[in-house]
């Protein structure tokens, strides 16, 4: 039959890969710089959202490659809760000099004078501290555009999110309006007070990050290879005693079990997992052979039922 | 509860199953998935064609749905759920709270999985007919589409429209995926009637080829392996295999002639200044002589420059920037080029269009156009017809609505450099940005150019408008009088006018009524008339100058967007825009022309200031507050700064 472009018996040959055949991995990153650099020619002051993260190290890493030689031409913003890992700080402010960026940390001042946090208010600690904080610091400084490293397979409302997610003057995203975005035409226009958020990971999975840390040699928080650490499981989760703010409950005692963690947020958020990978590959292999989801140790995307991320994002969240 | 495997059994032996290499040897594993491909592809079909269930069947073979996930799909098939006691995999892909309330699909949402072959991302698009903007949006960035159909219903009239889109947008991968077979029984006879009707159909369109593969998306039938056990009669590969061999053609766009627009130029010091930009077409080697589009500079390639080393060679696709041999001028917008066969430039195109706002197109007005890193001001024409996508007819159109699509001319203020829509996307697709909104209104599709700019070059005149307006010993301008109905823009004009005749300039006027009776008296005032009756004067006044003559204008023109086109197609510092400030009710009070009284008895319809709008000027040039200053004060100083004998200060 004629409509049978494909004729079954003599299959289809695909080109010999030749050392110019871009792989998924030059694709990804071919497009992530090209979103870089239409920001910065376009948009008048923008930042880029640095949480420590290994997303973060990737983007980071991305935006070094996309204005080399020159540094990346604008500052990075770490919205802190000051309930971090200790090593994320350690490693934050030796990579920021290493990119010869300035580094900005915001803290929401008001959370603090309220001693807002993890243990005690709950859902109220990431609203005040991460999505008031970040508005706060946005409006300060008058970012107009902001680089965040979030992944469109991360989550099923990120999946529906464009690269370039357009924010209100009051930082609301409008899922059922959002501007139509072909090919990798970006239209960054704003009016006063707008903003746009940027992710130019959208496209990048879990695997695609791991593989390009480990291709780049990104240098990334130890925290997410497996070690001996001090934990105590609460309501199913194994969360870390990284300091003296720890309140222990009657009855608990930290643990030393070997753990590592998927993601990294705030310490008495995130979730271990029991492991043993202590190297890059390892924690691949368990994650290609792992039955739960990335955010699956993430208590924050568990609030307000199933649209708690949709909600979020409505309301400012990255 | 389990979700239903293929009853052949084949899926957990998918091709896709690379758990084995994984668990054995993780460092071989990762080796043979460095260098795996990347295939985007759409899915698209009608309402409850399957769409969704055949991706949530995708990303469950390929293991890329987690058992939290699975046990939170679980907990919404229930509540939300089609498929009974069934796992509902629409849901899965359905993110939004609207989507998952109303079971469809509004947005596009992109999924990842990927095989021992290729990486895939899904753009999973809506199917219905209000959503065909975020079809398109998807569509864009595809190498392939998958159409779905229901083998139970046949080719619909949505199958045509996503048909049709998918070959607009370029796709020249189509996959007929004829869903339910298990519902027909897997029937040979339908899949084969509904093939054939495909295929009457296609061939109308344009698409040449295609592949059919009968599926069941929720039955796992010939996704990841074929033939099923249900279906013997078919010999064609899975879906799978034929989405991890179809060619995307990315080798060929290496051969192409090297084009690279210029996004940013990277100069952290005196030293070194590079132009940073994606390869959009060809292949580039230090050495290779360029040209610098549409300046048309010639120069050569001295280094390729990327964080990891200079490179020897790059290709379409790839981010690099580029230092070049000799201090040419290049900025954002340009295009480096072989120098052998640059692109071309032109300033008005034959264009497909797909319109995305609620907001209809207005003709003639001007709107920010980007192309590849160029942004421009453009206007669209009057559509030459839209599509009917549903039939395919050619209707006669005065403007596009929302989700329309048709073809029409554009006009740019100045050249463009392009490349047909069908050779290349990067340098052929293009938005358009409302100027007031900033929404991205419509996207189109460069077909061809109209006359050449660049190629044919302008036939230089040895009179050119500098020597006329040397010999008349005077700077050609446009005084742009705007403001009401009654505002007194034509007595302050006519002052204006005869100061400047006083002092020897050579001036013409021109108001509505000496334009209205002649030139544009085939417009009425709707709003499109009003905008064609500006953008006329527009060119008539741009004639003037070149002619060498200080014109001045007085017309109503309520609209920026009106204003800021004239201003664009004049050369800078030639549009004084005048606005003469009088507020509504002293204009209405003064009704010289009994034109107010009129209107408010509703005798006249679209009147500006009763029930049509007027933008003020937010940069006018001059502005003229009637209510503290007289008609000859305004004229004395508009006069004195044509003349060059006034300082803003006064």
């Amino acid at each position: 039959m004629s409509h049978f472009a494909h004729d079954p018996k003599s299959p289809v040959t695909v080109s010999e890969p030749s050392p110019l055949r871009l792989n998924h991995l030059d694709r990804l990153e071919a497009e992530s710089i090209h979103i870089m650099r239409e920001v910065v020619a376009e948009c008048g002051n923008p930042v880029m959202l640095y949480s420590v993260g290994k997303d973060s190290a990737v983007m980071l890493h991305l935006a070094r490659k996309a204005f080399f030689p020159a540094p990346p031409p604008f500052p990075l913003l770490h919205v802190d809760t000051t309930w971090k890992f200790r090593e994320m700080y350690a490693l934050r402010d030796r990579v920021a000099e290493q990119a010869g960026m300035d580094l900005r940390v915001w803290h929401n001042e008001e959370a603090r004078q309220r001693g807002i946090n993890p243990f005690d208010h709950g859902p109220l600690h990431t609203d005040m501290w991460k999505t008031q904080g970040l508005k706060q610091a946005l409006g300060h400084y008058g970012f107009d555009a902001a680089f965040g490293g979030a992944r469109r397979d991360e989550e099923k409302a990120r999946a529906k999110e464009r690269v370039f997610s357009f924010r209100t003057a009051s930082h609301g995203w409008d899922p059922k309006n959002q501007r139509p975005e072909l090919w990798n035409l970006y239209n960054t226009r704003l009016a006063k007070g707008e903003s746009i958020r940027v992710f130019p990971l959208s496209n990048w999975t879990e695997l695609d990050i791991w593989q390009y840390i480990m291709a780049e040699s990104i240098e990334i928080v130890p925290l997410y290879l497996a070690a001996p650490r001090p934990v105590v499981e609460r309501d199913g989760m194994l969360v870390m005693v990284d300091d003296d703010r720890f309140p222990l409950g009657p009855g608990e005692e930290p643990q030393i079990r070997s753990v590592r963690f998927r993601t990294l947020g705030c310490y008495p958020l995130t979730g271990a997992v029991e492991s043993e990978a202590a190297t890059l590959s390892e924690v691949v292999q368990e994650m290609l052979l792992t039955t739960t989801s990335e955010r699956q140790g993430r208590a924050i995307d568990r609030d307000e039922g199933g649209a708690g991320m949709e909600k979020k994002k409505q309301e400012g969240y990255f | 509860m389990v979700p239903p495997h293929s009853s052949s059994g084949a899926t957990s032996a998918s091709a896709y199953a690379t758990d084995a290499l994984a668990a054995e040897d993780i460092d071989a594993y990762l080796a043979s998935h460095r260098e795996k491909g990347l295939l985007r592809f759409i899915t698209c079909g009608s309402v409850d064609d399957g769409k969704s269930t055949l991706i949530g069947r995708l990303l469950y073979d390929s293991r890329m749905i987690f058992e939290d996930q699975l046990a939170s799909l679980e907990s919404d098939s229930r509540r939300h759920g089609t498929q009974g006691a069934e796992l509902d995999f629409a849901l899965l892909v359905d993110g939004l709270s609207a989507e998952r309330e109303q079971g469809i699909t509004i947005d596009v949402a992109y999924r990842f999985f990927s095989t021992e072959k290729r990486k895939f991302i899904v753009a999973d698009t809506p199917g219905h007919e209000q959503y065909t903007r975020n079809m398109v949006t998807g569509a864009s960035t595809a190498d392939a589409a998958v159409i779905l159909v229901d083998a139970r219903k046949g080719i619909l009239t949505q199958t045509r429209r996503h048909s049709y889109i998918a070959h607009l947008l370029g796709i020249r991968n189509i996959v007929l995926a004829v869903n339910k077979m298990d519902l027909v029984g897997y029937d040979q006879a339908t899949f084969d009637a509904i093939c054939a009707d495909y295929a009457a159909f296609a061939g109308k369109i344009g698409i040449d080829a295609f592949t059919a593969i009968p599926i069941s998306g929720f039955r796992g039938d010939n996704i990841a392996s074929a033939p099923s056990p249900q279906t013997p009669w078919y010999s064609g590969p899975s879906l799978i295999s034929h989405l991890e061999h179809v060619d995307i053609g990315t080798s060929s766009l290496q051969d192409e002639p090297f084009r690279m627009p210029v996004q940013w130029v990277n100069r952290p010091d005196l030293d070194f200044r590079g132009f940073a930009g994606q390869i959009s077409a060809g292949t580039i080697r230090a050495g290779d002589e360029v040209r610098i589009v549409p300046s048309g500079r010639t120069t050569r390639i001295e280094r390729i420059v990327t964080f990891g080393g200079d490179l020897e060679e790059a290709v379409a696709g790839q981010s690099v920037t580029l230092v070049l041999a000799d201090e040419v001028d290049c900025s954002r917008g340009d295009v480096i080029a072989s120098a052998g066969d640059p692109p071309e430039s032109a300033d008005q195109f034959d264009a497909s269009i797909v319109w995305l706002s609620d907001e209809p197109l207005m003709p003639g007005r001007g709107y920010w156009l980007k192309l590849g890193t160029q942004t421009i001001t453009a206007s669209v024409q009057q559509p030459k017809y839209s599509i009917n996508v549903n039939t395919l007819d050619r209707l006669a159109a005065t403007t596009f609505e929302l989700n329309e699509i048709g073809v029409a001319e554009l006009q740019c203020e100045r050249p463009l450099t392009f490349s047909p829509y069908a050779e290349n996307r990067a340098l052929g697709g293009f938005i358009l940005i409302d100027k007031l909104t900033n929404a991205t209104v419509g996207a189109g599709m460069i077909n061809f150019a109209l006359r050449r700019a660049q190629n044919v070059h302008w036939q230089a005149l040895d009179i050119d408008r500098e020597t006329r307006a040397l010999a008349k010993g005077q700077k050609p301008q446009v005084l742009w009088f705007t403001g009401l109905s009654g505002s007194g823009k034509s007595t302050i004009a006519n002052l204006v006018e005869k100061k400047l005749h006083a002092a020897g300039k050579h001036t013409f006027l021109l108001d509505g009524d000496n334009v209205r009776h002649g030139l544009n008296r085939d417009l009425g005032f709707t709003e499109a008339d009003r905008i064609e009756n500006i953008r006329r004067v527009g060119e008539v006044t741009r004639l003037m100058t070149d002619a060498g003559l200080i014109v001045l204008t007085a017309f109503i023109s309520p609209f920026r967007a009106e204003r800021d086109l004239v201003r664009a197609m004049l050369p800078e510092g030639e549009f004084c825009e005048v606005f003469v400030d009088t507020p509504l009710e002293e204009a209405e009070r003064r009704d010289a022309k009994g034109l107010y009284a009129k209107a408010r008895s509703g005798k006249l319809k679209n009147f500006t200031g009763i029930d049509s709008p007027y933008e003020r000027p937010e940069n006018a040039e001059i502005m003229i507050d009637t209510m503290n200053i007289s008609p000859d004060e305004a004229a004395e100083l508009i006069a004195a700064r044509v003349l060059g004998i006034w300082s803003p200060q006064l």
